[in-house]
């Protein structure tokens, strides 16, 4: 599935990274530790998340995952935004929960 | 050690979790457009992030100095923080002395060490109580 239609499914605004809504993501991983993120990810993931400061972004580029989904309506501030930006990276946020993004998300083909 | 194509330094601000990983970004970027495998580019980068946060929640930042030479890249992450107690122990997955509000953060999970041996070829800590930690981490290149 395109980015751009996981956007759509989840009503989720974007914050940055428009020139990358045509990749495609295979697999999601859904946590709000980091540390995890860091240990287990594999692959390029879509990393969907409620925590919500700079350190998701660095992360996110350490283990190179392009796109990271908010939760929960939470929002980075600016300079996570410019981050991202910087590390050509996606960003989304949706007022919907960890638990219904999954969902949607398994419903519709994804994997973990 | 091989004779180093590139040698950086970092300082790391203590207790800074904004600016935390900079360090790792930036040499992460630069081992990207000098060519290196994305393969190998990843865990330098995950393995010196590990040790860049840690310097920040557990010690009072400290020096990075990175070697990128022919055969190999040698982060080395010198701290003058508390030290460790006990290396063993610290090396184990699960442990972490983490504070409630580094956990709120998304990190203390007691990954981050036994992580940065996964990813590197060879790892040593030296450290004494009181005085801080050095921790090098090779990758080896081929
Ligand atoms: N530079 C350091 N100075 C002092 N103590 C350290 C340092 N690095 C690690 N430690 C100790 O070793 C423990 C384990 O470190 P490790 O990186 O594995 O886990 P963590 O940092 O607590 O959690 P995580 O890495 O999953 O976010 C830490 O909780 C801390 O007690
Ligand atoms: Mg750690």
């Amino acid at each position: 599935m395109q980015l751009r239609d996981i956007a759509e499914l989840l009503n989720a605004a974007l914050l940055c990274g428009e020139e990358l809504l045509d990749k495609d993501v295979g697999t999601v991983y859904a946590s709000d530790l980091m540390s995890d993120v860091l240990s287990q990810v594999k692959g390029h993931p879509l990393l969907v998340t409620g925590l919500c400061n700079t350190q998701v972004v660095r992360t996110a580029e350490m283990v190179d995952i392009f796109c990271v989904l908010f939760v929960r309506g939470k929002k980075p501030d600016a300079h996570t935004v410019e981050l991202a930006r910087d590390g050509m990276l996606c960003l989304m946020a949706t007022d919907k929960t960890m638990f219904e993004v999954c969902g949607i998300l398994y419903e519709n083909g994804c994997d973990g | 050690m091989d004779d180093a194509v590139l040698s950086l330094k970092y300082h790391v601000s203590p207790d800074d979790f904004k600016t935390a990983g900079e360090a790792s970004s930036d040499v992460k970027n630069k081992l990207k457009k000098m060519g290196l495998s994305p393969e190998i580019v990843r865990r330098v980068a995950i393995s010196m992030y590990e040790g860049e946060i840690n310097m920040v929640i557990h010690a009072y930042g400290g020096e990075i100095s990175v070697d990128i030479g022919m055969e190999a890249v040698t982060i080395v992450l010198k701290d003058k923080g508390p030290g460790i107690k006990d290396i063993d122990k610290a090396m184990e997955a699960g442990y972490s002395t983490a504070s409630e509000r580094v956990r709120s953060m998304g990190f203390g999970a007691g990954m981050g060490l036994p992580n940065m041996k996964k990813y590197s070829d060879e790892m040593k800590i030296d450290t004494t109580i009181g005085v801080g930690t050095t921790v090098t981490l090779i990758i080896r290149l081929c």
